[in-house]
């Protein structure tokens, strides 16, 4: 693990709000040479700090004005029914999330869909009928924010 | 309003949101011309609304994440407002979700380890504002994550 200073957290800052933002513009924020700015970002990008980039798309814009978390009990439990449950999962194009959780369910899942009356052909045709799914509870996203995380 | 062409740029775009123009046009079969003109309309007209870095925050140290669901106790109408606002307070939040469902709000959030998670849990999490239900999930390992619609 590197350790980071002041401007490499303020580069961190920057370009999760923004990850087009080039080394010159980054240097040029924080007073450093477009070379010097440029060296800091490819040594988070090789520790693996910098780890690509994501897209935020407007959903209900495109159709997909439902997003709902699932969290799901298995059923039946063993290495078998846990492989076979994934291969499954994350084969579904409207789950767009899966994870391996511990605590109250097993699964969490993320399922976009274009309004609730698909959200329940999803459920019904697609999660429902996973392989081992036991309990099944689903909550409907109102708004979400992503926060800059502990930089300082 | 959107068409065919724009849905497989969004569609290539969303499933690898890292690919140059040049190969984000040859998998749309687009030319480089048009991806350029066809994304910069998008990020005009709001559909694309931002291009994020992803911070990852193992490689950083941070190799505890838990989800936290909150059921508020709404008998207070400023409930949800002082909790969030809060909970923004709160640097190892890294995000901040609310439902219509029996869980209010969600928060992701990030410890080094768990006894800083459980240090934490105790000064900055208890002490949040109109709680009446605390679970949390223990994130074992992310086995999918996308932004990918099926468009």
């Amino acid at each position: 693990m590197i350790d980071l200073d002041d401007l490499d957290r303020a580069f961190l800052r920057d370009l999760s709000r923004d990850g087009t933002l080039s080394a010159g513009e980054l240097g040029r924020r924080h007073g450093l040479s477009q070379p010097a700015a440029w060296r800091r970002v490819k040594r988070m990008e090789d520790a693996g700090i910098l780890n690509g980039q994501r897209v935020l798309v407007d959903r209900a814009a495109l159709g997909f004005g439902v997003t709902v978390f699932l969290g799901i009990k298995l059923a039946t439990k063993g290495r078998v029914s846990l492989e076979d449950f994934e291969r499954a999962v994350t084969a579904i194009p409207e789950v767009q999330v899966v994870q391996h959780v511990l605590g109250l369910f097993d699964y969490r899942l993320r399922v976009v869909a274009r309004d609730i009356a698909d959200f329940e052909r999803v459920l019904r045709r697609r999660i429902m009928t996973l392989p081992g799914v036991g309990q099944v509870e689903a909550n409907v996203l109102l708004t979400e924010e992503a926060r800059p995380g502990p930089l300082g | 309003m959107l068409d065919d062409t724009d849905r497989r740029i969004l569609r290539q775009l969303l499933a690898d949101p890292a690919l140059a123009t040049s190969d984000l046009a040859e998998r749309a079969g687009v030319t480089q011309a048009t991806c350029w003109r066809r994304l910069e309309r998008l990020a005009e007209s709001g559909v694309i609304q931002a291009r994020q870095a992803v911070v990852d925050w193992r490689a950083l140290g941070y190799g505890v994440e838990v989800s936290l669901r909150f059921t508020l106790d709404k008998t207070n109408p400023r409930a949800f407002d002082e909790f969030l606002s809060a909970a923004r307070d709160v640097p190892e939040v890294v995000g901040i979700e609310t439902f219509l469902g029996r869980v209010d709000v969600r928060l992701t959030i990030i410890a080094r380890d768990m006894q800083h998670y459980q240090g934490i849990y105790r000064e900055s999490i208890l002490t949040l504002p109109h709680i009446s239900d605390i679970e949390a999930l223990m994130l074992i390992a992310t086995i999918k994550d996308s932004a990918g619609l099926p468009l």
